[in-house]
């Protein structure tokens, strides 16, 4: 495994889940990769001038523009013609990718460039102090869904990223997690293999924002798929072409190793809410193992 | 080769003769018609560009901002809203010093909606680090474009350049337009060249994030460089002038000014009729002139001093506005002349031509008319008194 394509020395906080997404996505796509930053933790922890902790060329904009910077870089090798050989990256965290960048990454999947996009999902603007973002969950404490004497945190679920994504049409579509390193290195490998928009969106714990030990990011994000809260889903051409199974776990497993759902613990009703936004995903992509096969359904 | 062609067209043929490699653009009137008949040059092959067609101006600025980042030379075109939009990218692009060409054709803002000309909306734009060019007619706007490239490539500069055409008058009016050949145009224009692009063989990081010790110096190069422009700009259009035989100065230019006793500055198309006017006044013995500013960015300090500082009479005239403070251009002459020795008794700013009301000839003479020894501010000319009547009162 090469590791000067992101090095080590940037800023990010221990136990940081983008810092290791973000080096894993860049060494499974390889050195013949441009990547395109939205504003957001990543890019302000990895390139301080005058310092950068990039080992390809990588170039930042804006918050929301990464999606349609990156269908400009593709158009210009395009034109040089050196876009065979070289793939495209588009990155940025949830909030620049779901909120105020969506529209530039709806043209950007429109317009079917073959670009890579992922979203790196901590569920709430960290950067700026946790403050809540469309891919924030329901009943989550934030900065600014704060829990109080009539609120229980966050009042929406997330935004079905993944399914508006794929509403486009798109070669492939995919979620990954910090937990499952060889799987969303896979899943990178994937769609590189495809032509065309392709779209990511890995799960990565902020311990700041989300309250738990440095040392617990993994372990959360695992309990984040094995609850299913965080389905581990592929579509293919629009078709749902495998899922990660799973033996469920009750969702206060997950939610109890968390400061940001702290408020909920004596709340069995909100608890109940949340289970069954887990039962439903587990319903729906048939998350669950039958006794008989153990394995990941393909 | 002279043709009579529509302004849009004309700028669009010249955008084809720099051979840009990648073309983005978001409709708005009245920039239409430059972006659709370069879209069908790309369709017909009679351009090899890409052509991204985006969802936004924001994506446009943003597509070309990342075409031009790989090397490729890169152009847009948008308008008022369109050019708000995009503001941030705006500012963006002349900090990453990336040397695209825009055209704005000028445009009043909302609201009220209103599609017709004035240039509230590049000048509200003029901090953003751009250089602005401003065209008198189509034949000018043409030949700004490929000034434009020259000046924004140069290796001393790499700045982004705005060419800016009055919507409407410049973009749909019909003019006989010299066109340059391609040969002309490759002699005077090479092949776009940067060590600074994304480039897999030599990776480079672009777009960091600049502290406190950091951001002042790049706004500060920025500021040295638009200083540049300003003894190379005169040079390029020599150049331009041996290679495509007109003249241009590029920073300002004066008509009659040198024994006028009242003199108009005024950017864009506007320029024409205030220029039929001085012929009509100057034949009737009447000493008047105009001076026309062509770069409103950088701005021409020292060319302004030296064509006004012994003129008695100056009106400034401003097709946008600073509303609670004094017009734009008008300030900024004004400045020009603090604590200098030599300066006009009065420099006097009229507001013309708001949301595409027509600056007609009349216009122009009540200017020179009210132009005298009492000093005006922000006098708005052709108001209509009987719409000023009207009351909020229930």
């Amino acid at each position: 495994m090469s590791n000067n394509l992101f090095n080590a020395g940037h800023t990010a906080c221990a136990g940081c889940g983008q810092s290791m997404a973000a080096r894993l996505v860049i060494e499974a796509s390889g050195q013949n990769t441009m990547v395109v930053n939205n504003t957001g933790c990543l890019e302000v922890f990895s390139t301080a001038y005058p310092q950068t902790a990039w080992g390809v060329p990588w170039i930042h904009s804006l918050f929301e523009n990464a999606a349609a910077v990156a269908s400009g870089v593709e158009a210009g090798l395009i034109y040089l013609g050196k876009k065979e050989g070289t793939n495209i990256i588009a990155q940025g965290g949830d909030g620049s990718t779901a909120d105020i960048g969506l529209q530039a990454l709806s043209g950007m999947l429109e317009r079917g460039h073959d670009i890579l996009y992922v979203c790196y999902d901590n569920e709430a603007y960290m950067n700026t102090g946790v403050q809540r973002s469309g891919l924030t969950p329901f009943d989550t404490n934030t900065t600014t869904s704060p829990v109080g004497a009539r609120s229980t945190g966050n009042v929406r679920p997330k935004k079905p990223m993944p399914e508006i994504a794929n509403a486009h049409g798109i070669a492939y579509v995919a979620t990954a997690s910090a937990g499952f390193p060889q799987d969303l290195q896979r899943k990178v490998k994937k769609a590189m293999s495809l032509k065309g928009p392709k779209y990511i969106q890995v799960h990565v714990p902020c311990p700041l924002g989300w309250r738990h030990e440095s040392a617990q990011t993994v372990n959360v994000a695992k309990l984040a798929v094995e609850t299913g809260l965080y389905p581990l889903i592929e579509y293919e051409n629009g078709k749902l072409i495998a899922v990660r199974q799973i033996h469920p776990k009750p969702v206060e497993e997950y939610l109890k190793a968390q400061g940001r759902f702290k408020h909920l613990a004596n709340n069995p009703e909100e608890i109940k809410k949340i289970q069954e936004v887990a039962d439903h995903n587990i319903e729906k992509y048939g998350l669950k193992i039958k006794a008989e096969t153990e394995e990941i359904k393909k | 080769m002279k043709e009579f062609i529509e302004g849009s067209l004309a700028v669009a043929e010249a955008v084809r003769l720099c051979s840009p490699g990648v073309i983005s653009a978001y409709p708005i009137t009245p920039q239409t018609h430059i972006v659709e008949e370069l879209a069908s040059m790309v369709a017909d092959n009679k351009l090899n560009a890409q052509f991204v067609n985006v969802e936004s101006e924001h994506s446009a600025a943003s597509v070309v901002l990342g075409s031009e980042a790989t090397g490729t030379r890169s152009y847009t075109a948008t308008s008022s809203q369109g050019l708000f939009y995009m503001m941030e990218v705006v500012f963006n692009i002349a900090g990453m010093r990336l040397p695209i060409v825009m055209t704005c054709a000028n445009r009043a803002i909302s609201a009220p909606i209103n599609i017709w000309n004035d240039q509230q909306d590049s000048i509200s734009l003029r901090d953003s680090g751009w250089v602005q060019l401003f065209a008198e007619d189509i034949q000018e706007a043409v030949d700004l474009h490929f000034i434009a490239y020259k000046l924004a490539e140069d290796k001393s500069i790499m700045l982004p350049v705005m060419v800016c055409m009055d919507g409407f008058i410049l973009t749909h009016g019909i003019e006989t337009v010299d066109m340059p050949s391609q040969e002309q145009v490759d002699k005077y224009l090479p092949k776009y060249n940067t060590i600074y692009k994304l480039d897999v063989t030599n990776p480079m990081s672009m777009g960091l994030l600049a502290g406190p010790d950091y951001y002042m110096e790049t706004r500060y190069a920025i500021e040295e460089t638009h200083k540049d422009i300003l003894k190379l700009l005169p040079k390029l259009t020599a150049d331009f002038a041996k290679i495509f035989g007109r003249t241009y100065n590029g920073l300002v230019e004066e008509y009659q000014v040198k024994d006028a006793e009242k003199v108009i500055v005024a950017l864009g198309s506007v320029c024409g009729t205030v220029k039929e006017v001085i012929d009509e006044l100057r034949s009737k013995g009447k000493k008047v002139g105009l001076l026309k500013i062509t770069s409103y960015r950088p701005f021409p300090a020292e060319a302004i001093y030296e064509a006004l500082k012994n003129v008695p009479k100056v009106a400034v005239l401003d097709r946008a506005v600073s509303l609670g403070s004094f017009a734009p251009v008008s300030s900024e002459v004004k400045a020009v002349f603090t604590n200098k020795k030599k300066k006009p008794q009065v420099i006097s700013n009229f507001v013309v031509g708001l949301g595409g009301r027509d600056i007609t000839k009349e216009s122009i003479k009540e200017i020179f008319k009210l132009l005298s020894t009492k000093e005006l501010t922000n006098e708005f000319i052709d108001l209509k008194p009987e719409l000023l009547k009207e009351s909020y009162e229930q």
